[in-house]
């Protein structure tokens, strides 16, 4: 295979597989591909809070189970004193807080970040029993209670054709409160919710049924108390009904932390205990929220990845990760214009430290330290130094003229200079040498071309790398540089004529 | 079909479709094209390395200016001294230098002071200096330490006095898998300091490969009859021993081994023809120089059989200077 082919090869290779990774984190797992993207995220605080009798105190806090269009990015457990655990019991998850001696008031808080993705709620099959238990209704007081159930049931029936719309037109009446039957049943059962009573009259319909506790993700709310709805059994699968209006299906919104008829909370050694709920949404990121949610499950391309580095790391990386771009812009303003400069790559390190000085006082202090430089040079030159001592003493001049400059600038309040640092020193030495030789061998005019050349691709590729596209890209799809080294294999193979040499040539033409 | 762009480019830019027409070769393609496909790497030290250049040239009988001395390591100033001081005339160079940085040439002595071509003076701590410089890697590729050639100064054949201005007159032969393909003189100039880079200046003189005669010249780009100094007419400028002097570039495809080859030629009053040195990537203002594409004749070598490119020297550079004889003014 000819040379050519193979880079043709290996670059579709390295763009395909660049390309898809890009794809994939962006699809699967949520990075976005453009800047500024944020997402909600939802911070759900429960507080558990009871007064304590003064001896041994014990509370079981039920937690939310996996849901499918909810993904939890992180919890957090705060219970100052007491002992803290997390128990599994019958496919629930229970928090349990215990202390030997505890009185008065006690708050215990649970909190968690939640991220709603698209998708069905729940999952299917639940292991729950279908088993019903009857409402027992024996005494006389309540035989007109029993007719007013089998009443509303028996309307209901006639009304619907099947299980679920049996439940829904159920759920309208009891919602109804010009139905007498169902006001003597609301009168009767005074003290019980209205998802009891749904609960109640489903179960006297020979219908298995359970509640879901949860509570309705809205901006801003405080001591919430978890709403109820409805889950039954149509004899192949669970639906789930909103109770007020009859209408099957989980409410967009709502965040499901129980399912089946358990206690949320129990509390031993105490007294007055309840749970409150408080809702805050917080709009994140949407990279930080596809970070947290894919480092629960230890996705191995984020795992083995810059982003397992810490902090401090990452954004030092965030810098590496823009030397290719600056690369690619040489690479291209050499191969299609042919620009001059000193140093093939001189100009991406002058570029970074144009980013972290900003382009003004980079270039303004790029050029005091050449011309200084270079000014320093010429002296030096005449003293008869090795070559090796020579530099070494300009770089030693360079960080001289470096601290001088932070300091006299800083003096005059320009903070802006004290960023000066961030100027390779040996580069700009070996710079201001290769320019003195050149200024002696070709002249002052040449110097200019070069250092003009070198400053203009410097400035080109500053510009191209503080663009915060691809700053994003390279930093969140780092995987996209296998793309990036695939075109460069493929601009290294361009044969035709450079920008310049369209004038260099153009003699020949006529 | 030209773009106007006057600003940048002061005359233009020219269409890429009307270069290639013309069978202009652009840098990406030779890089591409000849120099990666036909220079194997490790032959390049043999051209890289002066040195290696002269030890290689005198296995081949090809003549090179004499080679004084050489300095491996660092010489003491008294080793210097010493060489220095009983010549008149010399240069001193870097071996592994490029594009004739470090180059220093001297043509007299004045005292204690060193004479320059153009006739500024230097003293022997100068040119000590200069030695220490070439030592450190100053002039090499990738600042490697180098070392240093003194070598005897050419002297050089009279015919071109006329059309140089203090500086060194050489000629440019491209050897294209062994067959000498175009040919420059190139011309220092007040203008170029006395160098002969075309881009500080000098004049490029295209030279007909049939018969050693000028056949266009070019100043920055542009057409000229005349040196600008010495007011000469090129017209009436042919190169001597010309037939010898293609001879000796075509030998040098032998003694490198590099199928695309720039070969650096001075003229001696005695020895005719030297080999000054060879280039494994050559520039490509050779076509300026001739007004002409290198690129119609690096493909017509490339589409020769293997009977032909097995070809002797004195075959193949007959039939370079009959075919690529230059095509008579219109």
């Amino acid at each position: 295979m000819s040379p050519r082919a193979q880079v043709y090869i290996l670059a579709a290779l390295l763009t395909l597989m660049g390309a898809g990774l890009t794809i994939y984190k962006n699809v699967e797992l949520g990075f976005p591909l453009l800047p500024g993207e944020y997402r909600t995220v939802w911070t759900i605080e429960a507080k558990v809070g009871f007064t304590a009798d003064g001896g041994p105190a014990k509370a079981a806090l039920t937690l939310p189970r996996a849901q499918r269009n909810m993904e939890v990015l992180g919890e957090t457990f705060s219970s100052s004193g007491y002992g803290f655990n997390i128990i599994s019991e019958d496919d629930e998850y229970r928090a349990v807080w215990a202390k030997r001696q505890a009185s008065g008031v006690q708050s215990l808080f649970y909190q968690l970040d939640v991220h709603q993705t698209p998708g069905a709620a729940l999952e299917q099959p639940l292991d729950l029993s279908t088993e019903v238990v009857k409402p027992l209704l024996g005494a006389r007081e309540q035989e007109a209670v029993r007719q007013a159930i089998y009443s509303v049931v028996e309307t209901a029936r006639e009304r619907s054709s099947d299980t679920r719309t049996f439940t829904s037109e159920l759920l309208t009446d009891l919602a109804d409160n010009r139905n007498q039957d169902r006001n003597l049943i609301f009168g009767y059962y005074k003290d019980r919710s209205f998802v009891d009573i749904a609960l109640l009259v489903l179960s006297a319909a020979d219908i298995p049924a359970h509640r879901i506790r949860g509570l309705y993700l809205e901006d801003d709310r405080r001591r919430l108390d978890p709403e109820d709805l409805l889950e039954i059994y149509d004899g192949k699968r669970w639906v789930v009904f909103e109770p007020q209006s009859g209408s099957p299906g989980v409410p967009k919104n709502f965040f499901i932390w129980q399912r089946g008829g358990k206690s949320l909370l129990d509390v031993e050694g105490g007294r007055n205990s309840g749970v409150t709920f408080s809702v805050i949404s917080n709009d994140v990121p949407a990279r930080d929220v596809a970070m947290l949610s894919t480092s629960q499950e230890k996705e191995a391309l984020v795992d083995f990845s810059i982003y397992s580095l810490p902090i401090e790391q990452q954004s030092i990386f965030k810098l590496i990760l823009l030397v290719p771009v600056g690369a690619l812009v040489v690479v291209l303003l050499r191969v299609f214009v042919g620009l001059r400069t000193s140093g093939t790559f001189m100009p991406v390190l002058l570029a970074i430290a144009f980013i972290e000085t900003q382009l003004f006082t980079g270039l303004a202090i790029f050029v005091l330290i050449l011309i200084l430089g270079l000014w320093i040079r010429f002296y030096l030159s005449r003293l008869n130094l090795l070559l090796v001592a020579r530099i070494a003493a300009v770089v030693v001049t360079v960080v001289i003229l470096m601290g001088a400059i932070s300091v006299v600038s800083y003096k005059l309040g320009i903070e802006q200079a004290l960023t000066v640092t961030f100027f390779p020193m040996i580069i700009l030495a070996w710079t201001i040498e290769r320019m003195s030789i050149v200024w002696e061998e070709d002249g002052p005019y040449e110097v200019v071309i070069q250092a003009g050349g070198s400053l203009l691709v410097a400035v080109i590729a500053w510009w191209v790398m503080t663009n915060r596209y691809i700053e994003h890209w390279t930093f969140n799809f780092p995987e996209l540089l296998l793309v990036l080294l695939g075109f460069i294999m493929i601009v290294g193979n361009y044969t035709g004529f450079r920008l310049g040499e369209l004038a260099r040539f153009r003699q020949l033409v006529r | 079909m030209r773009l106007q762009l006057p600003s940048f480019f002061r005359g233009g830019l020219v269409s890429p479709f009307a270069l290639k027409k013309l069978g202009v070769l652009g840098m990406n393609a030779r890089n591409v094209q000849y120099i990666a496909r036909y220079n194997d790497r490790d032959k390049y030290p043999i051209v890289d390395d002066k040195l290696n250049t002269k030890r290689q040239a005198k296995r081949y009988r090809i003549p090179v200016p004499e080679l004084i001395a050489a300095f491996e390591t660092q010489p003491s100033r008294k080793r210097v001294m010493e060489v220095i001081e009983p010549l008149e005339k010399f240069v001193i160079k870097p071996a592994r230098g490029s594009g004739g940085k470090g180059i220093l040439v001297i043509v007299g002595r004045d005292g204690d002071e060193y004479l320059k071509p153009s006739g500024n003076k230097v003293t022997a701590l100068d040119i000590q200096r200069h030695v220490s410089n070439i030592h450190s890697g100053l002039y090499s590729l990738g600042g490697k330490p180098d070392r240093v050639m003194i070598e005897a100064l050419v002297d050089f054949d009279p015919t071109f006095d006329k059309y140089s201005f203090e500086g060194v007159p050489d000629i440019r032969v491209i050897v294209f898998r062994g067959y000498p393909v175009m040919a420059m003189l190139r011309c220092s100039t007040h203008d170029s300091d006395g160098k002969a880079n075309l881009h500080q200046g000098a004049v490029g003189v295209g030279v007909d490969l049939a018969t050693g005669k000028a056949s266009h010249a070019v100043q920055r780009g542009m057409r000229v009859d005349i040196h600008p100094d010495t007011q000469m007419p090129f017209s009436d400028l042919e190169v001597p021993d010309w037939q010898e002097l293609v001879r000796l570039a075509a030998s040098c495809y032998e003694m490198t081994g590099l199928g695309y080859l720039g070969c650096d030629i001075v003229l001696d009053r005695k020895r005719g023809p030297l080999l000054l040195e060879a280039n494994a990537r050559p520039g490509l203002a050779i076509q300026i120089a001739n007004g002409v594409g290198l690129r119609t004749r690096l493909e017509h070598i490339e589409q020769m059989d293997l009977e032909q490119l097995e070809k002797n020297v004195e075959e193949r550079v007959a039939y370079s200077m009959d075919y690529f004889a230059a095509k008579p003014l219109a």
